[in-house]
């Protein structure tokens, strides 16, 4: 009776313990899943492509105003971007280059991360080539040239005439793997 | 009902365990245990009560007198830290303990050395936890949710508070282990589950929602001590991380220990509201079903402490309803004890007083959750002294006052000794006074505008401050009285009779003596 209780509390025990592990896995696995959910319904998708559409109007009635700001956030480069600003109509194509340049001696990587002002922009932006899209690998000295292709939709709302789109440049830690794609 | 008395032979047990300090380290007594860990959250509540007088004495008048900024957001961060982790849970594991292998008729917990695990954990973890004021850079100070980038960033503070909350972790998952297991395996013949006293059951479903939850904490801490020494990314947003999914795995987290400190004391609400109204507790089976519903619920609500922080409309509504959703069970169990009450024979004791007292303040702190539930109020009251006065009323007059009812009701049964009703009410009188003059005023300072964890304020919220401050001292000062009417108890208080309160119906109060022995319900009691 005793060892028999003793039995069954052992099994109890070994059971709450796999729950425990899986529930500490689960916390982890709720980072692939978050990815996964802001991905699907489009929330804060940063470094995935959107699909072209051949769908998307021009607006030629009205003009507006695009401006491109790049910055670096603590590492030795140079990054800029080859004009400051572009008039278009929405839903016109647009291309811009930008070039980025290690002063440094060392090979190094690093992340861009957009910014859009105003912040709602992101629902009007559909960006088909980016170079934020993957990590950058620059040797010393180096210097690239990248473009941003993208498409602002004609839905943008009449009273916004100018906005920016900015980028900043972060050193990643050295064989970082974070980075996806 | 006549007393049974299986196990007045138990103190011959008595002689075998060591003496002196050894006696504690090594014991796996369930009695033993519960004392020391209602003694070490006595002592953390004092040591967190210090960082609140020192918070309260900075926030007496405007401006910079005490604590330097860096300081006084340090104080903030492990002030809430210790009475979360350190004073508030550990309590009730105490409680636990004590009251859950008595009232379902066990003689120990299912796993006596884990049990003792458990607890000698946590005198490492508070050290961890305390140490780290002194280390260069300072404690933790990005506040008690350690939100990244503030503590990705922080210095040697932050990984002495990770290593702790990892400990208090592990110390909490073995304690729901075995109160699991030992509800579920240990219960004496003839108890079922729907005859658990309502104390048993709460703290059933509490320690589920402990294994649940607190494994994902520990994953977070470590992702954040990895980001912070190891190369990962998962909230650095420049390695492609995102700092808003710390938020959301910390609330999953999060939302439930909230009702992980609740929950307990609605057991020990319902077992005091019945004893002294003297009639069963009103509808336990729906007692039962709405702190089930209660448990579940906490799991789906989690961002509406994120409201701000960007989500979908869709998003904020869904949070917004189903938290709102949560009042329904709480109301059913506000509902119950009224109806326990109404038409008994109540006496008001101290435990009584603070039970009352209890569902008084909990259901104003009730309310202003709904009210923070509601979208676009919470914008404008988040991260304000409103949000501070709304989770002081549910967790200072919500789980620390049911915590002060449960030692006044289970002191005479574990010490056989009588406190003195005396200076137990005016305990209970000062503690509702003060913590009122505390804590209502900090309404009117949010809904004006004053954000919390900040140092120094604009002139206008003077007034309430210095009023809020007065009421903070007099609540600290009143919980002295406390220490000495505890202390009074054990070393001079009247003996106490086996079932000190007429009214009690569990199985402590029917079928031990007073002092309860070391050893209980060796052979188990048969329930009817």
């Amino acid at each position: 009776m005793v060892e028999n209780k003793a039995a069954t509390n052992a099994l109890m025990l070994k059971k709450l313990l796999i729950f425990t592990v899986m529930m500490f896995l689960f916390g982890y696995a709720l980072v692939p899943f978050y990815e996964k959910f802001c991905e699907v319904t489009g929330i804060n998708n940063l470094l995935q492509p959107d699909k072209q559409s051949k769908e998307i109007q021009v607006d030629k009635s009205r003009w507006i105003t695009i401006e491109f700001d790049a910055n670096i956030q603590g590492l030795p480069w140079e990054f800029k971007s080859m004009q400051s600003s572009a008039r278009i109509h929405p839903g016109e194509p647009v291309t811009v280059m930008y070039e980025i340049t290690n002063m440094s001696d060392r090979e190094i990587s690093a992340q861009a991360i957009p910014s859009y002002s105003p912040r709602f922009l992101d629902k009007y932006l559909k960006k088909f080539e980016c170079f934020c899209f993957t990590k950058q690998v620059l040797k010393p000295k180096e210097t690239k040239q990248m473009p941003v292709q993208f498409v602002i939709e004609p839905s943008l709302p009449a009273e916004l005439q100018t906005m920016t789109i900015s980028y900043t440049f972060f050193e990643l830690p050295a064989n970082s793997s974070v980075i996806k794609k | 009902m006549a007393a049974v008395h299986g196990d007045v032979h138990g103190h011959e047990h008595d002689e075998h365990h060591p003496s002196g300090m050894m006696r504690w380290i090594t014991t796996t007594n369930h009695k033993d245990i519960g004392s020391m860990y209602l003694w070490f959250s006595f002592a953390m509540f004092m040591v967190g009560g210090t960082l609140a007088m020192g918070i309260r004495a900075e926030l007496f008048q405007p401006g910079i007198q005490i604590l330097e900024p860096e300081l006084f957001n340090q104080f903030t961060t492990l002030h809430g830290l210790i009475m979360v982790f350190g004073a508030i849970m550990p309590a009730f594991v105490g409680f636990a303990n004590w009251q859950v292998p008595m009232m379902i008729g066990a003689p120990d917990m299912a796993f006596a050395r884990m049990n003792n695990w458990s607890f000698w954990l946590l005198p490492v973890a508070a050290t961890l936890l305390i140490s780290s004021f002194f280390v260069p850079g300072g404690a933790a100070a990005g506040g008690w949710t350690f939100y990244p980038p503030l503590s990705t960033q922080g210095g040697l503070g932050v990984d002495l508070m990770i290593f702790s909350v990892h400990i208090l972790g592990a110390s909490s998952i073995m304690g729901s282990i075995n109160i699991i297991t030992t509800i579920l395996n240990m219960r004496a013949p003839g108890m079922t589950l729907m005859k658990m006293p309502m104390f048993v059951w709460t703290w059933l479903i509490t320690a589920y929602l402990l294994v649940l939850v607190m494994p994902v904490l520990a994953g977070v801490v470590t992702m954040l001590l990895t980001d912070r020494h190891f190369g990962t990314s998962f909230f650095n947003a420049a390695g492609g991380g995102d700092p808003v999914m710390f938020q959301h795995i910390f609330w999953f987290f999060g939302h439930p220990e909230v009702y992980i400190m609740i929950l307990p004391a609605f057991g020990i609400v319902s077992e005091i509201i019945p004893t002294f109204s003297r009639k069963p507790l009103f509808g336990y089976s729906s007692m039962v079903y709405a702190t089930a519903s209660i448990a579940i619920l906490s799991c789906v609500v989690w961002a509406h402490h994120m409201f701000t922080a960007g989500m979908p409309t869709v998003g904020q509504l869904f949070f917004m309803y189903a938290t709102m959703l949560i009042a329904v069970p709480t109301g059913v169990k506000v509902f119950n004890w009224t109806a326990t009450m109404w038409r008994g024979s109540m006496t008001f004791e101290t435990p009584m007083l603070f039970a009352i007292g209890f569902i008084f303040l909990f259901v104003v702190g009730g309310f202003s959750g709904v009210i923070c539930a509601i979208v676009p109020i919470d914008i404008q009251v988040q991260d304000t002294y409103y949000v501070i006065a709304h989770f002081h009323y549910v967790l200072v007059s919500g789980a620390l006052f049911a915590l002060f009812a449960g030692v006044y009701y289970w002191l005479p049964k574990w010490t056989g000794r009588m406190y003195n009703e005396t200076l137990g009410k005016a305990h209970f009188w000062l503690s509702m006074i003060f913590f009122n003059v505390t804590f209502f005023v900090q309404h009117f300072l949010g809904l004006a505008g004053m954000p919390r964890r900040i140092p120094d304020y604009n002139i206008q919220f003077a007034d309430f401050n210095m009023v809020s401050s007065i009421g903070a001292f007099g609540f600290g000062l009143t919980q002295l009285l406390f220490f000495y009417i505890v202390i009074n108890c054990i070393r001079s208080g009247e003996k106490a009779s086996q079932k000190q309160w007429d009214g009690a119906t569990t199985l402590e109060w029917t079928h031990l003596p007073t002092p309860a022995p070391y050893h209980s319900f060796e052979k188990p009691p048969i329930i009817k």
